[in-house]
């Protein structure tokens, strides 16, 4: 592996950054939905290069196996958010987060 | 030393564009910086040593995820503007939040490194002498085979739902409904009657 010339933290600090941007999206447009879910494929993404650093650190498989998986997730979560979000915007014609609260009782 | 020069680069556009991804003020901008981040994020992988999850970053967020986000976006009429007003009222919790986060993180990774032995306990050690798409497949298709088809079960499950959430049937629209043309019996649609001569017939 390369990683030897770079090291591990380097890539472990990149996938903090990249996560607490996440985060930070999620905060910042707190009533943007799309921007929300595209924070959260920021976050999925952190995630894997978490787990890709791991499994060239330990020279283990099992790392990139889950990256697989974690990449699934995030794929059908993409999928049924975005589903449920044409569905709402069909019904309410708007997609801010407060709008959504028929659900609240 | 190239590696190095390669790594920032790739990281400070991936960080860059992930910023504008949360920042930028045209939805459709913001779709095209995350498919700059994961074009990078892929280039990361590849120095990582793991080319098929980079490809398959490519091929599945790139391919299908980020044009997905693209169609809703171009598709729905939003008013975008209206839904950034709130922003910046939430800048300094949400900063300080991420602030810490990172902070936390960062403290823990500088001052941690794994166990001697964790080398030696790998779950399925990379194979030596042969090609990382290879070395994947003999372990997904073996050791890993009830997860990967519980991966495919939760796809299958998010197209159903997918395709259930989005369909409708609109009033509006006459269309050709087959079952119900085949159940039709003519007994109970076709009536006929004697017209006695000179008297009309009620319908």
């Amino acid at each position: 592996m390369m990683l030897s010339n770079i090291g591990m933290t380097h890539f472990l600090c990149l996938s903090a950054v990249l996560f607490t941007l996440g985060v930070f999206g999620i905060f910042l447009n707190r009533r943007n939905v799309i921007i929300i879910l595209m924070s959260i494929e920021l976050m999925l993404l952190a995630v894997q290069i978490n787990f890709v650093t791991f499994s060239a650190r330990l020279h283990d498989l099992t790392g990139q196996v889950f990256a697989m998986f974690v990449l699934t997730v995030a794929a059908a979560e993409a999928a049924i958010g975005l589903a449920i979000l044409v569905c709402f915007f069909r019904n309410k014609d708007s997609i801010a987060v407060e709008d959504i609260s028929t659900l609240k009782g | 030393m190239i590696e190095a020069i390669f790594f920032y680069l790739f990281s400070a556009i991936l960080v860059l564009s992930a910023l504008m991804v949360i920042t930028a003020k045209n939805p459709v901008h913001a779709v095209l910086f995350l498919i700059l981040a994961f074009f990078n994020a892929a280039a990361l992988f590849v120095m990582l040593g793991a080319e098929f999850i980079a490809m398959t970053l490519v091929i599945v967020y790139v391919g299908a995820v980020a044009v997905l986000f693209l169609f809703v976006v171009m598709m729905l009429d939003i008013n975008f503007a209206a839904l950034r007003k709130g922003m910046k009222k939430h800048l300094p919790v949400g900063g300080a939040v991420g602030l810490l986060l990172l902070g936390e993180l960062l403290w823990i990774y500088k001052s941690w490194t794994p166990s001697m032995f964790a080398e030696q306990s790998a779950a399925s050690p990379m194979p030596e002498g042969v090609t990382n798409t290879h070395a994947l497949g003999q372990v997904l298709y073996t050791q890993y085979l009830y997860p990967f088809e519980t991966a495919g079960l939760i796809l299958l499950v998010a197209m159903i739902g997918a395709i259930t959430l989005t369909l409708r049937r609109r009033g509006d629209v006459r269309r050709q409904n087959v079952s119900d043309q085949v159940a039709r019996n003519p007994k109970d649609v076709i009536k006929v009657v004697k017209v006695a001569s000179g008297a009309g017939v009620e319908l």
